[in-house]
């Protein structure tokens, strides 16, 4: 029995149909789509025209703030344009265009740095890096990684969690990522522990991946950093366990305080195994961020399959390759079923935070409407948060910002157990999401 | 081009959930209910059927006109309409007039649900709100009893007969040493007429408990409390006083305590609260009935309680994650 945890949260269909399928990598593109904001902080500027020739992995665009991330290339190519396209969090957003030029190297080439010598190197260098390689959150938060390598003198960090959890139905990207590549991760590891200049890290994989956590066991018995222990530990499958908050309280036992709280108050700092794994490769390859795992699957494909695509590739383009259903699609999902944003085209690209791309049926959308609460008390019982959804949802149905607030607008963590249990039907997490949102709004206007 | 969007379809994008939807419940209760339904015509023979069926017409007909007249969508069908008349019924007397079943019906939908929205809003037990107003209306009807006449027991005349809590009031616990403990646990005895088999209650109960319809918390701390305070008045004066057995046993507060102080809309959302909530209902029934003017106190009891909710909701909260700092 894996350790556990949290009170609360459910136990959805894991639906992991991609488990077995190893990463296949997705061809070169002949066009990518990179918007300007891909991650939590101020968006980019562009570095470069229409007309401009790049090459695969220069910096194209630039963020202003340090709470940012540069965009690269990520083929070698012509920019075509830089205008608004669709962006998965449903809005508009200014991109760069590249019409991929096959005469070019479209690989990255470099070749391995010796992680000793890399372990060698000042802390600052290698955090400088990550910054540059444009490394964010690749769990779907996309918070920009080297300001969590950074934290203030007064918070010291301890402790270093990687999460393998992987809680979400159907994601298998993760999976397959620390079954093949195990010991790149705790490479990643160990530079990741090195920067932070501590000296405990721990894996939390749920239990229904043994196969993974035999690897990443295996491979963390090679450890060549000094005096770092790295811990692989079992987790209870329950969703939301890979929540930072609730993988922190389940390993080591301590509470992140409510926003503006952060992990780093609890002197922890958490990575998603893929971003583990991007900081590994830009370290060592010096490669940027210019491509990720991307797991495609749902009844509405016909061959589900974990892909490696190049950023900016259209979400229509990997459709057809797993042979989609393009007819009977009733919904298309970026992430997974449960924290995944629903998209009304596949005319999208894929970005630093698209973890998956999930198309159910027709059949399997649930269109019926919803109806009043009738306090059943469920969605308190599930709250991983401990907040009251039925009394949040209905303030936030209203636009009660004050009372919402004190129900936990901001607590919440979009987890979405509550509008899964809820025999009304309610779409609750969507009616928080969307105050909030309204509420960011507001604060913008001023 | 990319820019181009592709006809959006028409989808209304909700997140698909688990299949526990709301008539399902409401269906599964009704099942649960059954068991002390046939009980009741058991006991109290097939007229109890015309109360049955008048009270389940009467209130899903008042809710659909209702709905109708507020131009909602008709949901009739999902099944608590169909509850409220039910659970209305069960706590009539078996030989009710049709017309006191009707105007019971209709109060309970009109004054104790629509009035306030419709499912979801109403403060107090509907079903609840309909049994009081007839009570208060017409008490000599609503508390004169039949005997229970088993089917095929050949018995014509019925005839009126005391509950045993009626006994206990009038004549103390000398007079209600001869009741058999059996008789009450299936339902040989006077009362309403889905309140006797304390037997089947207690089975459609133990089944939403099992289904996850209800949790123990309402029916555990009330019938606990229930138990608690006539305990300690049977110990300080037993010739006064009847045992905690016999009150758990009579009246409607199996009843109660399984299928009325348990409903969700009505009762508070947070376990804590539930068992506060139970814990006040069983001191008030307690209160009532060894104090109060009335034998029987669950009705009351869980109606006060019913306005306590807003209460208990607001101030009994769960504390949010990350807010108290483990030392
Ligand atoms: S209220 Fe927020 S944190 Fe709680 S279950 Fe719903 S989505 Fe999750
Ligand atoms: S689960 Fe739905 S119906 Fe039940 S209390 Fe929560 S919001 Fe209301």
């Amino acid at each position: 029995m894996g350790t556990t945890y949290f009170i609360g949260g459910i136990h959805p269909p894991e639906n992991k149909i991609t488990a077995g399928c190893p990463i296949e990598t997705f061809p070169v593109p002949a066009k990518v789509l990179l918007p300007l904001s891909q991650h939590i902080g101020a968006p980019c500027e562009a570095l470069v025209k229409a007309g401009d020739m790049v090459e695969v992995g220069q910096k194209i665009a630039q963020g202003r703030g340090y709470v940012s991330a540069p965009v690269h290339a990520s083929v070698s190519g012509q920019v075509k344009s830089i205008e608004p396209y669709l962006h998965p969090i449903g809005r508009q957003v200014s991109s760069i265009v590249i019409e991929t030029d096959t005469n070019q190297p479209q690989e990255w080439a470099n070749s391995a740095i010796p992680l000793l010598k890399l372990l060698s190197k000042d802390t600052a260098a290698l955090r400088d890096q990550v910054q540059d390689a444009g490394i964010v959150g690749l769990g779907g938060a996309t918070f920009p990684t080297h300001v969590k390598l950074n934290p203030p003198v007064a918070k010291p960090v301890d402790t270093l969690l990687i999460n393998g959890a992987e809680c979400e139905p159907y994601l298998t990207a993760d999976h397959r990522m620390m079954m093949e590549h195990p010991q790149e991760l705790v490479s990643g590891i160990q530079l990741l522990a090195h920067i932070l200049g501590i000296s405990q890290a721990y894996i939390g994989i749920e239990e229904n991946k043994p196969d993974a956590i035999a690897a990443l066991r295996e491979a963390a018995t090679k450890i060549e950093a000094k005096g770092l222990t790295i811990n692989v530990v079992k987790l209870r499958v329950r969703y939301p366990q890979g929540s930072e908050k609730h993988l922190i309280q389940t390993i080591l036992d301590r509470q992140v305080p409510p926003p503006p709280g952060l992990p780093m108050d609890v002197g922890v700092v958490v990575q998603n195994v893929g971003t583990v794994y991007a900081v590994y490769e830009a370290l060592s390859l010096g490669k940027p961020l210019i491509e990720r795992t991307v797991t495609v699957t749902g009844s509405g494909v016909r061959q589900p399959k974990n892909l490696k695509v190049r950023l900016g590739t259209q979400v229509s383009e990997l459709l057809d390759f797993c042979d989609w259903d393009s007819e009977g699609a009733g919904k298309i999902i970026l992430g997974g079923p449960m924290m995944g944003m629903a998209q009304y085209t596949p005319q999208l690209p894929v970005i630093k935070g698209t973890s998956g791309v999930l198309v159910q049926t027709r059949a399997e959308v649930n269109t019926a409407g919803y109806r009043d609460c009738v306090r059943c008390g469920k969605c308190v019982e599930v709250c991983p948060m401990f907040l009251m959804p039925q009394t949040l949802s209905i303030y936030a149905e209203r636009g009660m910002f004050k009372e919402a607030e004190e129900y936990g607008l901001t607590d919440c963590i979009l987890c979405g157990c509550c509008s899964y249990v809820c025999p009304a039907k309610r779409p609750i997490v969507q009616m928080v999401g969307l105050l909030r949102s309204l509420k960011a709004a507001a604060k913008a206007k001023g | 081009m990319v820019k181009k969007m592709p006809e959006t379809k028409e989808l209304k994008l909700f997140v698909s959930s688990s299949d526990t939807a709301i008539p399902k419940i409401m269906y599964e209760v009704l099942l649960a209910l059954l068991p002390a339904t046939l009980m009741g015509i058991y006991f109290f023979g097939l007229g109890t059927l015309k109360v049955i069926g008048l009270s389940i017409a009467g209130a899903m007909l008042s809710e659909a006109l209702i709905q109708k007249i507020r131009r909602q969508d008709i949901m009739v069908t999902d099944g608590s309409a169909a509850i409220t008349g039910l659970l209305l019924a069960l706590t009539l007397p078996s030989n009710s007039p049709w017309w006191m079943v009707c105007v019971g019906a209709v109060a309970a939908i009109v004054l104790g649900k629509q009035l306030y929205g419709g499912l979801g809003w109403n403060p107090f037990n509907p079903a609840l709100v309909g049994r009081v107003v007839l009570l208060i209306s017409w008490p000599v009807q609503m508390t004169a009893w039949p005997k229970p006449t088993p089917l095929f027991s050949h018995a014509i005349d019925a005839v009126t007969a005391a509950t045993p809590l009626g006994i206990l009031k009038m004549e103390k616990a000398a007079a209600i040493v001869n009741i058999s403990r059996i008789d009450l646990l299936l339902g040989y005895r006077g009362g309403s007429l889905g309140e006797v088999s304390i037997l089947a209650i207690i089975l459609g109960g133990l089944y939403l408990l099992f289904r996850g319809h209800i949790t123990w918390h309402i029916p555990g701390s009330y019938l606990l409390t229930v138990a608690l305070f006539t305990g300690v008045f049977r110990l300080i004066s037993p010739a006064e006083y009847a045992s905690p057995l016999f009150h758990l046993l009579t009246g409607g507060l199996m009843l109660g305590a399984f299928f009325m102080a348990t409903d969700y809309v009505t009762s508070p959302v947070t376990r804590k609260g539930q068992l506060v909530f139970g814990f006040g209902c069983g001191l008030l029934t307690g209160v009532i009935r060894l104090f109060g003017n009335y034998p029987e106190g669950v009705s009351f009891a869980i109606l006060l309680m019913n306005s306590v909710t807003p209460l208990i909701d607001k101030y009994i909260r769960p504390t949010t994650f990350g807010k108290k700092q483990p030392e």
